[in-house]
């Protein structure tokens, strides 16, 4: 039981906070990171490798394609439907081999990552899939390659729908990577139970929640303005904003 | 300049299977503005599609300024869809990108160097008349001035020949006119072989030199215009003058007669009247300038005896007017 009058109490609160709060953006930074680096070229082969996408025969092959198509989507699928806390053990052995550890901060960068990578790809996927064929022709009816197609293309229209879909992923990312923290990974969810459940203090608990939520808020308005942002050179305008409202509503 | 050679290409398989293109042949000479007429499901995209290889066919050769390019490797292939522009129906522009940014994409694609993409793109828009319009984004400007957009783009890395994809369907009339204007400038001045697709016959009146009906992926008839024009029975001249249904008569002959070239401005009823003493009635007529000159079809009601009629036709046709009989008793 923590006294909430003792002298040092809220400096102690502060404390704290500030650390779980550097955890928790760590852990979420460099998993985002990794996130938006492996989940972005995931979701364009994902689209590509479909029946008349532009990565449809890889090395000249419509069956490598088609596996390399199956194969993805499987891992992709069973990577979103499996419940974060079952994910998160079963994957111990694999995080020590890469961090060496499965404690501490950077330890649950892994399985949040494992666990936003698909998430993260199967928004990039259905935001390119959104992008006019139309498009793709005009820019090899102009000599594009594979690459000009993707990156001068693709990317920059699906650009809206991609950052909306990020913030989904970052908003969940901060909830796993409270539950992280109970099984050792510090951060906010951490202190929460530590402070707020195990030793009884209630202003921890609030504390937390009031943190967290202003993270997330602060996120949401700033992939929001982008969205919007990039939305307004739309010709789409009305159903990408429509999305944006959308997204604020839920 | 363009010569599709025994093209086919089928889409499906099996009972399913469709026939695009059926052996499709057609040459279009360098500098001409050449229209492939058809109806929705001819065939006319998917053609259109193969002669920069968006569509590969099963069999058959695309000659484009005498590269073959279905011979070639994929970078080869790239580097000489740079020399082909194309225009769409939709206009196909980037909606991330200005004006300005949708011409210099060509230009990156080329791999020009930055300094010169600038000058080139507000070049280009000049020439489309759009210089004011560098900065704005597609969704701010009208169907008309994105096609100018697509032309620009299309343009951009000094093609030889132009593409276009039913560019004009999508607008209004006028703009409709304004565009095809715009077209037959470029490919005066510039020098550039043109080839259209289109569903509408007033196209090919207003800018095509040569043109093609395409029918279930087949080619019906094909050939400049002023040579399908003194053609009998030729359809596409039959739709450039569209004189309607031919009216049931008895006791008389209804032929059309066409005109061309030199033969234009013949004082033709006046002489049925006074050499073969036919009250000749005109039942309808067109005039239209192809290709520069002056064309038309007149369709007349020729009275009086079998034998009478006979000799004027006759005597028409003597005199090297294209004459068809199209209805009436016969002649």
């Amino acid at each position: 039981m923590i006294d909430p009058t003792a002298p040092d109490f809220w400096s102690g609160l502060f404390t704290v906070l500030l650390v779980g709060t550097g955890q928790t953006l760590y852990m979420v930074s460099v998993s985002l990171l990794l996130t938006v680096l492996i989940g972005l070229p995931l979701g364009i082969v994902l689209v590509g490798t479909e029946r008349g996408g532009i990565l449809e025969r890889p090395f000249g092959s419509r069956a490598a394609g088609i596996v390399i198509n199956r194969v993805l989507d499987f891992i992709v699928n069973l990577g979103r439907s499996v419940p974060f806390i079952i994910l998160m053990v079963a994957l111990i052995p694999f995080t020590r081999l890469i961090v060496g550890t499965f404690i501490g901060s950077t330890a649950a960068i892994v399985p949040l990552a494992v666990v936003a990578i698909p998430f993260f790809a199967r928004m990039v996927e259905i935001s390119i899939k959104e992008v006019d064929g139309g498009l793709i022709e005009a820019a090899e009816s102009l000599g594009a390659s594979r690459w000009h197609v993707v990156s001068k293309v693709l990317v920059p229209e699906a650009l809206s729908p991609m950052i909306l879909g990020l913030s989904t992923t970052v908003t969940s990312i901060i909830n796993f990577s409270a539950m992280v923290g109970t099984v050792a990974g510090g951060g906010l969810g951490d202190v929460a139970i530590r402070f707020g459940y195990q030793r009884y203090s209630p202003i921890h608990m609030i504390a937390v929640i009031i943190v967290i939520f202003i993270i997330v808020m602060i996120l949401q308005a700033i992939a929001t303005y982008f969205a919007r942002k990039f939305a307004r050179r739309s010709d789409t305008l009305t159903t990408t904003k429509a999305g944006v409202f959308g997204f604020i509503g839920g | 300049m363009i010569s599709l050679s025994r093209i086919t290409k089928t889409f499906g398989e099996g009972p399913s299977a469709t026939r695009a293109l059926d052996d499709v042949s057609i040459d279009v000479q360098r500098g001409e503005i050449f229209g492939v007429v058809g109806q929705s499901g001819a065939g006319k995209s998917t053609l259109i599609r193969t002669v920069n290889l968006l569509e590969r066919p099963d069999s058959g050769t695309v000659t484009v300024d005498g590269v073959d390019l279905t011979g070639l490797k994929d970078n080869d292939l790239r580097a000489a869809r740079q020399r082909i522009g194309m225009i769409f129906q939709h206009f196909n522009l980037l909606s991330s990108r200005t004006v300005q940014g949708n011409v210099e994409l060509a230009l990156e694609i080329a791999r020009q160097p930055r300094a010169q993409r600038a000058t080139r793109a507000a070049e280009i828009l000049e020439l489309v008349g759009l210089g004011d319009k560098a900065r704005a984004y597609p969704s701010q400007l009208s169907g008309g001035q994105k096609q100018r957009v697509g032309i620009a783009r299309a343009l951009a890395s000094n093609p030889s020949v132009l593409l276009s994809d039913e560019a004009s369907s999508a607008l209004d009339p006028e703009t409709t006119r304004s565009i095809l204007d715009l077209v037959k400038t470029i490919n005066r001045e510039l020098g550039l072989t043109v080839l259209l697709i289109t569903h509408e016959m007033d196209v090919v009146k207003a800018i095509c030199d040569s043109a093609a009906l395409l029918e279930r992926g087949r080619i019906v008839e094909s050939g400049p215009l002023v040579t399908l024009i003194s053609t009998p029975g030729s359809r596409l001249a039959h739709d450039l003058f569209p004189l309607g249904p031919v009216p049931e008569r008895t006791g008389s002959t209804i032929i059309d007669i066409t005109f061309s070239g030199g033969t234009a401005d013949r004082p033709v009823i006046a002489r049925l009247a006074r050499d073969h003493q036919l009250d000749v009635s005109i039942l309808g007529a067109v005039i239209e300038t192809i290709g520069g000159n002056q064309a038309g079809r007149t369709r007349l009601e020729l009275p009086g005896t079998i034998a009478a009629r006979s000799k004027a036709i006759a005597d028409l046709r003597d005199s090297s007017l294209l004459v068809e009989v199209v209805g009436g008793d016969a002649a």
